[in-house]
């Protein structure tokens, strides 16, 4: 429960945090870190414009689609604490409730019957598609490591104990914030800030979504960084501290996190469309590095 | 219970030959239902570990015929009966738009009642003669009921491909029992348990890579798939639905019968078994995701679910090398609910597929377009069963592929580094499989059901009466019901799962997934409170100001439904992505005036392994054998001298053969 709490209440901050990043990195004076809640908080209670050609599926995936990500956050542990839901493979269900959820907004952005958005459908679908191995063998890893099997266990029993280890652990944490760059579709894969169609991924699947139903959408997004800077802030929430030390931990994280996305996001240019598959996949060959590594720290490799 | 099934059988193919067209479908429902209330019954009490056998003397030829229905049968004979049910109570609808072929309609229904029996008949007879029968009429049944529509040229082409490819794995199959029969003098299928005892590892090895290849055929695994996509858009839905959900099972139980009477080295063959199984899987997906037509892109991931369902077979093996019980039992029980949640919603997919046919007259993607509006209820059934086969929850496909997460993640831990190593390559591809079967799934169902329509039909679109849609509803209550409370489905496959791992693991390992995956119903039920929940928060929030408009088209405002994505454009990048992998011809005439003309652009999928391993060699052997076209030259009084010929040469080479025994006596005496 506490975890869950906590998420969301971060969550609140996290869009608020990059904005303002980037603002003072660019040198904008910027709206405040609420701006983005109290947006979201004015799209919830407006009405909405429906297209005539779309049908039921539209109406149903946005809300089914926070709904996802609302059940995934309560999976994640918090140190001592495990998450509402806890059992072994946990992480399993944890990756395929979040790919319903893409089901669901990609087949919502065919639906629209547009010619633009069925491309960020598309892209949508290769990309995560080519993210989802690099967390498979990132939790294999550390299954291995711990000899556990659920979020919980192998958050729980991980100890640093070799520089090997450092290293492993230090990589797995670039690794997940990639992987949250991805899944957010933030900078180097996709520019949420361009003005041009042709070039968006996740701006494009939504362009006919209004209301309540965007509302959700947006904030979505925030609660989906909140989620993986939850689950990074797990490798530093070690067994038997006191929970003051824990929620700081937790909150320095996740601002952390939120700074350095809103640092990529000023300092960084968006990648052309087709490179994009190349830098996605290189992620799975860094956690497979990571999983030699857990390898060598065993003395299995012979 | 053997004889009345065959005297109802028999019986009843006699009645739908003789009655009037009107009749045919009932009387063939009455005998399959009565076929599977009989069979049923044994099953429901095998599976309870009761097993139940009755022995036939079968001549001298035969000998003895056991018939015997252990859990492992039991539980293939339910998951068979129930799509043969679906199957038939949908396929009657879908016959009846064929009024005017009352004899193809006969043999049809014919083959089918026939079908239902040979398959039950794989699943009890444990002689393997009596078995090599009933598969071969088993072989043929299935070859009338594709060619149902055999006009069409590609029909009876895909058909007799069929037939072929068969035939080459009976000859394997032919090639097992045989070998066994020679060494112990007898059919039951208790001989190659016994024979296999004694045998060295390299003569078991061999032999069960017979059996393999030879049930492998039948499955459809990599690279032994090729008529798998010719038949199934080749045939009548509900016949592809059955073959896909069913026939191609056999070859799955097959392989694991095999398992259990040949006790070879395990983990070998849990490691051929699997990198095979992980090849199908992704090489299945990857043929699916370029397919346009609805049909063969089904077929496309019947090989992909083979795969999934080899994988979990290797893994049980491979489990039962390493003497991991954990990982024996999630390996095994996955395979087999796969096996089951597979025969679900592929089965549903084809139905589906088929009421889409006779809508719209089109199996092709990019001509459809907007169904959903005009029948809700086949895009709802047909958007199920496609979350079903991408494992997403809350849905069965799910379930088992958890299942075999779960062994993947159980073997990381195994002391071996190389199995180590393969599983984190398995988990790597069985991801991957998943990640584009949800690429190809929103394709297909974007596409068909959603936006606006892509182009005329010849007759206005409507959906289904409900006798059409009931076997379809049937089906998708078993698929939500293994998704929300799969321990008690688990709870049923432990039976046929202790054949492998024994006992002892079902009562450690089986309670703890039986366990686990009561909190998997939980996590289950607790998306879909917080689901409800949240829609209900919308209805209460959210205000009642509601407006339609056309589809935003970033400033364009006179869109044509060409104007849409369509299915090629939405999987272009991953094209571009696997091209080295793929085979795709394209056609393109280019433009070369300074007015504009119009052009075109045509890409044809093909599967390079088939252009490999079928076409090469039968390009080769075609030029060899054109060497001796000369003796086919429609002269009789050649013919007539080709027998001579072989007379003499029949008489003569013996007598030979002996003259030379005698002169090399005489040497010898010298």
């Amino acid at each position: 429960m506490i975890s869950f709490s906590l998420i969301i209440i971060s969550s609140l901050f996290f869009s608020g945090i990059i904005i303002r990043t980037k603002c003072i990195f660019s040198g904008r004076k910027g709206p405040g870190i609420f701006q983005p809640i109290k947006d979201i908080r004015k799209l919830l209670r407006k009405g909405s414009v429906y297209s005539d050609t779309s049908s039921f599926i539209f109406k149903i995936a946005p809300t089914l689609y926070f709904s996802t990500l609302l059940t995934a956050t309560l999976f994640i542990p918090f140190g001592d604490e495990p998450g509402l839901i806890s059992f072994k493979g946990d992480f399993v269900f944890f990756a395929y409730l979040l790919a319903l959820g893409k089901f669901f907004m990609i087949i919502s952005s065919l639906d629209t019957g547009s010619s633009f958005e069925g491309m960020g459908a598309s892209r949508e679908a290769l990309y995560s598609m080519l993210v989802e191995p690099a967390f498979f063998i990132l939790m294999g890893s550390f299954a291995l490591l711990t000899g556990h099997l659920s979020f919980y266990e192998i958050f729980s029993h991980l100890h640093f104990g070799s520089y090997i280890s450092y290293a492993v652990g230090a990589l797995a944490a670039f690794v997940f914030v990639i992987i949250a760059m991805i899944e957010n579709s933030r900078m180097p894969i996709d520019d949420p800030k361009t003005h041009l169609e042709l070039t968006m991924i996740h701006e494009v699947m939504i362009l006919d979504n209004s209301g309540f139903d965007l509302g959700l959408i947006l904030y979505g997004s925030s609660l989906k960084f909140a989620m993986y800077g939850a689950i990074i802030s797990n490798f530093f929430l070690t067994r038997g501290k006191e929970w003051f030390f824990s929620v700081l931990i937790f909150a320095g994280i996740q601002l952390l996190l939120a700074v350095i996305i809103g640092a990529i996001e000023s300092f960084m240019a968006r990648f052309r469309m087709n490179h994009n598959p190349q830098f996605i996949f290189s992620l799975t060959s860094i956690s497979l590095l990571i999983f030699l590594g857990v390898l060598l720290i065993l003395g299995k490799i012979v | 219970m053997t004889l009345p099934i065959l005297s109802l059988t028999l019986l009843s193919i006699v009645l739908v030959s003789l009655v009037k067209e009107v009749w045919k479908g009932y009387i063939t429902l009455f005998a399959v239902l009565g076929n599977t209330v009989l069979s049923s019954y044994i099953a429901v009490i095998a599976l309870k570990g009761h097993n139940y056998e009755e022995i036939f003397y079968g001549g001298p030829v035969f000998g003895e015929i056991p018939v015997r229905v252990d859990a492992l049968g039991a539980w293939f004979i339910l998951l068979m009966n129930f799509t043969t049910l679906t199957g038939i109570l949908y396929g009657r609808k879908y016959l009846s738009h064929y009024k005017n072929h009352p004899p193809n309609i006969t043999i049809h229904y014919s083959s089918y009642i026939a079908i239902h029996l040979t398959m039950l008949g794989i699943y009890a007879v444990q002689n393997s003669l009596v078995f090599l029968c009933v598969w071969e009429l088993m072989a043929i049944c299935s070859f009338f009921l594709i060619v149902f529509e055999h006009e069409k040229v590609k029909t009876i082409k895909a058909g007799i491909n069929f037939l072929v490819q068969a035939h080459i794995g009976i000859v394997f199959l032919m090639l097992g029992f045989i070998y066994v029969h020679a060494h112990t003098g007898s059919f039951d299928f208790a001989a190659i348990n016994l024979y296999s005892v004694t045998a060295g590892n390299a003569v078991n090895f061999i032999l069960f890579l017979c059996f393999f290849i030879g049930f492998a055929t039948k499955a459809g695994f990599v690279p032994f798939h090729t008529w798998l996509p010719y038949a199934h858009p080749a045939a009548p839905a509900h016949v592809s639905g059955m073959m896909s959900g069913v026939i191609i099972k056999l070859g799955i139980f097959g392989i694991l019968k095999m398992l259990l009477l040949i006790k070879g080295n395990y983990l070998l063959l849990g490691y051929i078994i699997l990198i095979l199984s992980v090849i199908s899987g992704l090489y299945g997906v990857m043929l699916a995701i370029v397919q346009h037509n609805v049909k063969k892109l089904l077929a496309y991931h019947s090989i992909e679910n083979i795969g999934i369902i080899g994988i979990g077979i290797g893994l049980g093996c491979i489990g039962l090398g390493l003497n991991n019980s954990g990982l024996a039992f999630a390996g095994f029980a996955g395979a087999l609910l796969h096996t089951l949640n597979h025969s679900l919603f592929k089965s549903l997919l084809f139905y589906v597929s088929g009421t889409v046919y006779q809508a719209t007259h089109t199996m092709n993607i990019e001509k459809l377009g907007g169904l959903i509006k005009k029948m809700p209820q086949s895009a709802t059934l047909f958007l199920v069963a496609s979350m079903a086969i991408c494992g997403l929850p809350p849905f069965n496909g799910f379930i088992s592929e958890f299942l075999i997460f779960s062994g993947l993640f159980h073997g990381i831990n195994s002391s071996y580094m190389s199995s180590s190593l393969l599983m984190i390559f398995s988990i790597v591809g069985l991801v991957t499989i998943g990640g584009l079967a949800i690429l190809c799934f929103t394709k297909a169902f974007g596409i068909i059901f959603l936006g606006t329509q892509r182009s005329v039909y010849p007759h206005p679109v409507q959906e289904v009466e409900f006798s059409s849609l009931f076997p379809k509803y049937m089906v998708v209550i078993l698929i939500v019901l293994i998704g929300v409370v799969p321990q008690f489905f688990l709870g049923i496959i432990s039976t046929p799962v202790s054949l492998f791992t024994g006992e002892i693991a079902i009562n450690t390992q089986g309670m703890e997934f039986i366990s686990i995956l009561q909190s998997v119903s939980v996590a289950v039920w607790g998306f879909i409170l917080l689901t409800l929940i949240l829609f209900g928060i919308r209805k209460w929030i959210s205000s009642k100001i509601i407006a339609t408009s056309p589809t935003w088209g970033c400033g364009y405002v006179a869109p044509n439904p060409k104007l849409q994505y369509t299915a090629n454009s939405f999987v272009r990048s991953y094209r571009k992505l696997a091209k080295p992998l793929l085979m795709i011809n394209k056609k393109e005439t280019e433009i070369k005036s300074v007015f504009p003309e119009p052009v075109h652009v045509h890409t044809n999928p093909y599967d390079k392994i088939e252009a490999i391993f079928i076409d090469l060699p039968i390009k080769n052997l075609k030029r060899f054998m054109q060497r001796f076209r000369f003796l086919q030259n429609g002269n009789p009084q050649f013919y007539i001298l080709y027998g001579v010929i072989f007379i003499l040469l029949a008489i003569g080479i013996p007598l030979l053969a002996d003259a030379v025994n005698y002169i090399t006596g005489l040497l010898k005496q010298m």
